[in-house]
C-alpha cells in the first residue's frame, strides 16, 4: 500500500486481525517518507510484515518512474532503520522455494540444505563446502515469490504508455461495485504470463493500454481468493488463500486500494485439500 | 473515379500521389461525374455511426464550430481533445425518456443493520440502567482491544466497537453469566465472530430434543428384532460381523470440553446462533482434516475421513482445539479452589479454578523471559475427544440389562484393554509445552521496546498462528484471529483408505485346489484298474472255492 495512504488503508484492512501497533505507525510515516528522500523513489509502498520465530520483518519497496520495473526493497526489524536487500535473482527463488519452516527472525541465520539431489551433490564435490542460504536471500525470494503470485491492483489503475513504461492512470475513479466483486477486475502487478495465449476474439476486446497484464480468473486452483465485502459493504475485500496473509482492499468508486501482507512467509501447499 | 490511394504512412506508396499530381490526373474529370464523387463523399460522411449514433460530417462541423467560436492557442495540438469534448457534450445532451431507478445497494441493508446495533431499544426505563450499571457480564472490548493494539493485534476500532455493542445485545437476550470475545476466523464467503458465553449455572435450555430422538431410535431397535426373528426361519445371506467401535459419549455441558457455550454471527448486526455441544468424535475427525470455513453454519464438511457433522460441528471442534491448546493466564491468576476433603480420586485431574485474591502481577519483563509465568487454564483434550478419560468398555448398569434382555448371538469377545489416558494437569506452565520441530510453541515480546514502563507483554502461538495473549499488571486476556488451523512444517496428508477387508475367512473347504494334469488322471485310472483286476482275482478265486464247495 502505498506510503501516503498508510494509516487509513491500515483500517480498512485490518478485518483479518494483524495490524501494526501505534508505534510502528507512527514511526513509519517519517521513516518511508525518509526513505524516499535517500534514495529517490518517486513512490514508496509498505509492503507488509513477515513473522519469524524471534522477530519480525518489515518490508517496504521503492518504485521508480516505470511502475513495473523491478522493485527495490528494503527490511527493516523495528521500522526505525532500514536496509536494502539484494536483488533477487532466479537460483534464490528456487533455492529458497526448497526450504520449509519458519522464518528466523535473524537476518544473518544461514539454513542448511536438508534434501539434496543430484545436482547439490556435484556442487558439493566442486565447492567442498555445504550450500548454505541465508535469511536474507530467502526473504527477499519469498517477498518476490509473493509480489508475483498474489500482488494484484484494480483494472485501469494503471496504464502502459505506448513507450512501454507503465505509470499510474489519473483517470482511474475506482471500479463500480459490481464490478469490484469480480474476479476478472484485478489484475496480477507483474509480467504477464497468460496474455499471449488469448484467442484472438479475446484480445480483440481488450484495451492494450489497461489490459496489459493477467487477470485473476484463471489462477489455478480455482477459488484461491476470497472476495468478501467488509465494514457494512463500503471496503471489498480480497485475501489470498495461496499465501495465507495476503489481503488486498479496495474502495469502490474511489482511488483507494492496496495490498499488504501479514504473515508467516509460507505458501499454503495444503490449499488443494482445503478447498 | 479516382482509385484509394494509400492512406497509413506505413502503406507503400504513402506521400508520392500529391493532390493534383496523381496518375488520374490527367484525366480531366467529368463535371457531372465529379458531382457525383462530392454528393457520395459527403453521403459517407453522413453515415452514422452504429455504436454512437453521429456521424462524421456532423461532428466536424460542430468541432470546427467550437474552434472558430473559442479560438484556443495551438488548436492544432490539441485537436483530438477538442474532438472528445465535442463528443462528451453532444452525449450529455441526449434525453432519454426512461429514468434510471435508484439503485438500492446491498450496501445500505448492511448500513440499516449496523445502525440498529446503536439504537437503545424501546421501552427501557431507568431501573434498567441502573441495573446495567452494576456488575454486568459484559467485557469491556474496547479495553482489550486497546491492550492487543499495543502489538498490533486487533480490529479496527469501529469493527471492535460494533462487535461491542453485538454482545450487549446477546446478553441481554440470553441469561449469561460471564461473556468474552474470544476472537474471529476467517472463512471464505464471510467470516466468524465468535463470543464464549457461561450460562447461569440452572438456566441452561435443556436439550430434550435429543433425548426425545434417542428414546424413538431405541423403540425402532426392538421393532426390527421382532422382524429379525421371524426371518430367522428363512435363509439369509450371512450378517456382517463388523461390530463398529463403541461411541465414546460427549462431555456433558459445562464440563471438559463443552465448559463454553459459543454464539456465533458472521457480521455484528447479524443475529447470533448457537453452537452445539462437541462431541469426541467430531474432535478426533478434525483432528485428521483441514479444511477452509466457508462462513455458512449449514455447509456441509467433505472430507476424508468424514466429518461427522456440518460446519457449525467443525467449527465448535476448531474453537474446543484452539481454546485447549492456547488460552493461557498469568501464573498466580487462578488457583485450585482447596475442597476439604482432598482424599478424594480425582481421575484426569481438577478441573475447576478460582481467582486468587492475593495474586500479585509480574513485571512485564518477567513475563516476556520465561514461558513459565503462564500457565493453561483450560484442560487440554485427550487423544480420545475428550478432556476426562472414559473407558467405553466398562459398561454401565443399564446397558448390562439390556445385554441379558438380546438375545446372545454375538459370539464372546475379549473386551481389549484401553489404556487410560493422561493429559497435562490444569494450570500446568507453557515452558512444558513442545514445540514444532525446533520452534517453541510460543513467542513472547514486549509490545514495545522504547518505553518499557508501559510496555505490555505479548505472546503469540506458534501451532496455531493468529492465537494472541497479553498481560499487563492484573489485566490479562486471550484471542484468535485467523484461519481456524494448526500450523504444521509439513504438508497436510490425508488419511489413506483403510485396507480392503477380507470377504470371507478362507478355509479348505472354499480354497480352490488345482485341477489334476491329464498325465495324472490317467496314472489314477492306471491304478485303480489294477487295484479292481486285483479284487477281481480275488472275487474269482472266491467264487471258484464257493462252486467247488457248492459241487460237492
Amino acid at each position: 500500500m502505498d506510503a501516503s495512504s498508510l494509516p487509513a488503508a491500515l483500517e480498512l484492512v485490518s478485518g483479518g486481525g494483524a495490524g501494526l501497533s501505534p508505534e510502528k505507525r507512527a514511526v513509519l510515516g517519517s521513516s518511508l517518507l525518509l526513505l524516499q528522500r535517500d534514495y529517490r523513489f518517486e513512490r514508496v509502498w509498505f509492503w507488509g510484515c513477515i513473522q519469524g520465530v524471534c522477530g519480525a520483518y518489515y518490508i517496504a519497496q521503492g518504485l521508480g518512474p516505470d511502475r513495473a520495473a523491478p522493485r527495490s526493497r528494503l527490511y527493516s526489524l523495528n521500522c526505525v532503520e532500514w536496509s536494502l536487500l539484494p536483488p533477487v535473482t532466479e537460483e534464490m527463488v528456487t533455492q529458497a522455494g526448497r526450504l520449509k519452516g519458519r522464518f528466523q527472525g535473524d537476518p544473518s541465520f544461514e539454513y542448511e540444505y536438508t534434501e539434496r539431489n543430484a545436482e547439490d551433490a556435484e556442487r558439493l564435490f566442486e565447492d567442498g563446502k555445504e550450500p548454505m542460504i541465508k535469511e536474507e536471500a530467502r526473504l527477499v525470494a519469498t517477498i518476490e515469490q509473493i509480489d508475483r503470485a498474489v500482488g494484484i491492483v484494480p483494472r485501469g489503475a494503471f496504464v502502459k504508455t505506448p513507450l512501454g513504461s507503465v505509470s499510474e492512470n489519473r483517470n482511474f475513479e475506482g471500479l463500480s461495485l459490481t464490478e469490484a466483486k469480480r474476479l476478472s477486475s484485478y489484475f496480477h502487478f507483474t509480467e504477464p504470463v497468460d496474455l499471449k495465449n488469448k484467442t484472438l476474439l479475446e484480445k480483440a476486446d481488450l484495451d492494450p493500454s489497461t489490459d496489459f497484464l493477467d487477470s485473476l480468473e484463471h489462477d489455478i486452483p480455482q477459488g484461491s481468493w476470497t472476495v468478501q465485502l467488509e465494514k457494512g459493504g463500503t471496503v471489498v475485500v480480497l485475501r489470498s488463500l495461496l499465501w495465507l496473509g495476503l489481503t488486498f482492499y479496495h474502495v469502490p468508486m474511489t482511488k483507494q486500494y492496496g495490498y499488504v501482507y501479514f504473515g508467516n512467509g509460507e505458501k499454503n501447499l495444503d490449499l488443494p485439500f482445503m478447498l | 473515379e479516382r482509385g484509394h490511394g494509400p492512406y497509413q504512412p506505413h502503406e507503400p506508396g504513402y506521400g508520392l500521389y500529391q493532390p493534383g499530381y496523381t496518375p488520374y490526373d490527367d484525366q480531366i474529370p467529368d463535371p457531372k461525374s465529379q458531382m457525383l464523387a462530392i454528393q457520395n463523399a459527403k453521403a459517407y460522411l453522413l453515415k452514422c455511426s452504429t455504436t454512437s449514433g453521429l456521424n462524421l460530417y456532423d461532428h466536424l462541423a460542430n468541432m470546427l464550430t467550437k474552434i472558430l467560436d473559442e479560438q484556443p492557442t495551438n488548436a492544432v495540438d490539441i485537436i483530438e481533445n477538442i474532438s472528445k469534448d465535442v463528443k462528451w457534450a453532444q452525449f450529455q445532451k441526449k434525453m432519454d425518456t426512461l429514468r434510471n431507478e435508484h439503485e438500492i445497494l446491498p450496501t445500505f441493508e448492511a448500513a440499516e443493520k449496523r445502525k440498529a446495533l446503536f439504537l437503545k431499544a424501546n421501552g427501557e426505563g431507568d431501573e434498567e440502567l441502573e441495573e446495567e450499571i452494576g456488575e454486568t457480564p459484559l467485557p469491556n472490548v474496547m479495553e482489550t482491544a486497546f491492550y492487543f493494539e499495543q502489538a498490533g493485534i486487533g480490529l479496527s476500532k469501529d469493527e471492535s466497537y460494533h462487535i461491542f455493542l453485538a454482545l450487549k445485545k446477546l446478553i441481554s437476550v440470553q441469561p449469561i453469566q460471564t461473556c468474552r470475545f474470544w476472537g474471529k476466523i476467517l472463512g471464505l464467503e464471510m467470516n466468524y465472530i465468535i463470543a464464549e458465553v457461561q450460562y447461569h449455572e440452572g438456566e441452561e435450555e435443556e436439550e430434550t430434543e435429543e433425548e426425545a430422538v434417542t428414546e424413538e431410535g431405541g423403540k425402532g431397535v426392538g421393532e426390527v428384532e421382532d422382524e429379525e426373528e421371524e426371518k430367522e426361519k428363512e435363509d439369509e445371506p450371512p450378517k456382517s460381523t463388523y461390530k463398529p467401535p463403541p461411541v465414546i459419549p460427549k462431555e456433558e455441558n459445562g464440563t471438559g470440553a463443552n465448559k463454553y457455550v459459543y454464539f456465533v454471527c458472521n457480521e455484528p448486526g447479524k443475529p447470533w446462533v448457537k453452537l452445539p455441544p462437541v462431541t469426541p468424535a467430531q474432535i478426533v475427525c478434525a483432528r485428521k482434516i483441514k479444511k477452509f470455513f466457508t462462513g455458512r453454519l449449514d455447509a456441509p464438511v467433505v472430507s476424508f475421513p468424514p466429518f461427522p457433522g456440518n460446519e457449525a460441528n467443525y467449527l465448535r471442534a476448531q474453537i474446543a482445539r484452539i481454546s485447549a491448546g492456547t488460552q493461557i493466564s498469568p501464573i498466580g491468576f487462578y488457583q485450585f479452589a482447596e475442597e476439604e476433603d482432598e482424599e478424594e480420586e480425582v481421575d484426569g485431574g481438577r478441573d475447576t479454578y478460582e481467582e486468587n485474591p492475593d495474586f500479585q502481577p509480574l513485571s512485564v519483563a518477567e513475563m516476556v523471559d520465561s514461558l513459565s509465568a503462564w500457565v493453561h487454564n483450560v484442560q487440554s483434550i485427550l487423544k480420545q475427544g475428550r478432556c476426562v478419560w472414559l473407558n467405553p468398555l466398562q459398561k454401565t448398569e443399564e446397558e448390562e440389562e439390556n445385554e441379558e434382555e438380546e438375545k446372545a448371538e454375538e459370539p464372546d469377545e475379549l473386551p481389549q484393554e484401553l489404556q487410560q489416558e493422561i493429559g497435562p494437569p490444569l494450570l500446568t506452565p507453557l515452558s512444558e509445552d513442545e514445540g514444532i520441530q525446533n520452534i517453541p510453541a510460543w513467542t513472547a515480546q514486549p509490545s514495545t521496546n522504547l518505553i518499557p514502563q508501559y510496555a505490555v507483554a505479548v505472546l503469540q502461538s506458534n501451532r496455531w498462528p493468529g492465537a494472541y495473549a497479553f498481560a499487563s499488571g492484573k489485566k490479562f486476556d486471550n484471542i484468535y484471529f485467523g484461519w481456524g488451523h494448526k500450523y504444521s512444517p509439513e504438508n497436510h496428508a490425508p488419511a489413506l483408505p483403510p485396507p480392503v477387508q477380507a470377504e470371507y475367512p478362507s478355509g479348505p473347504e472354499i480354497t480352490e485346489t488345482r485341477d489334476p494334469t491329464v498325465e495324472e488322471e490317467l496314472a489314477f485310472k492306471a491304478a485303480r484298474e489294477e487295484a479292481l483286476a486285483t479284487a477281481e482275482e480275488e472275487e474269482d478265486e472266491e467264487g471258484a472255492e464257493e462252486d467247488e464247495e457248492e459241487d460237492d
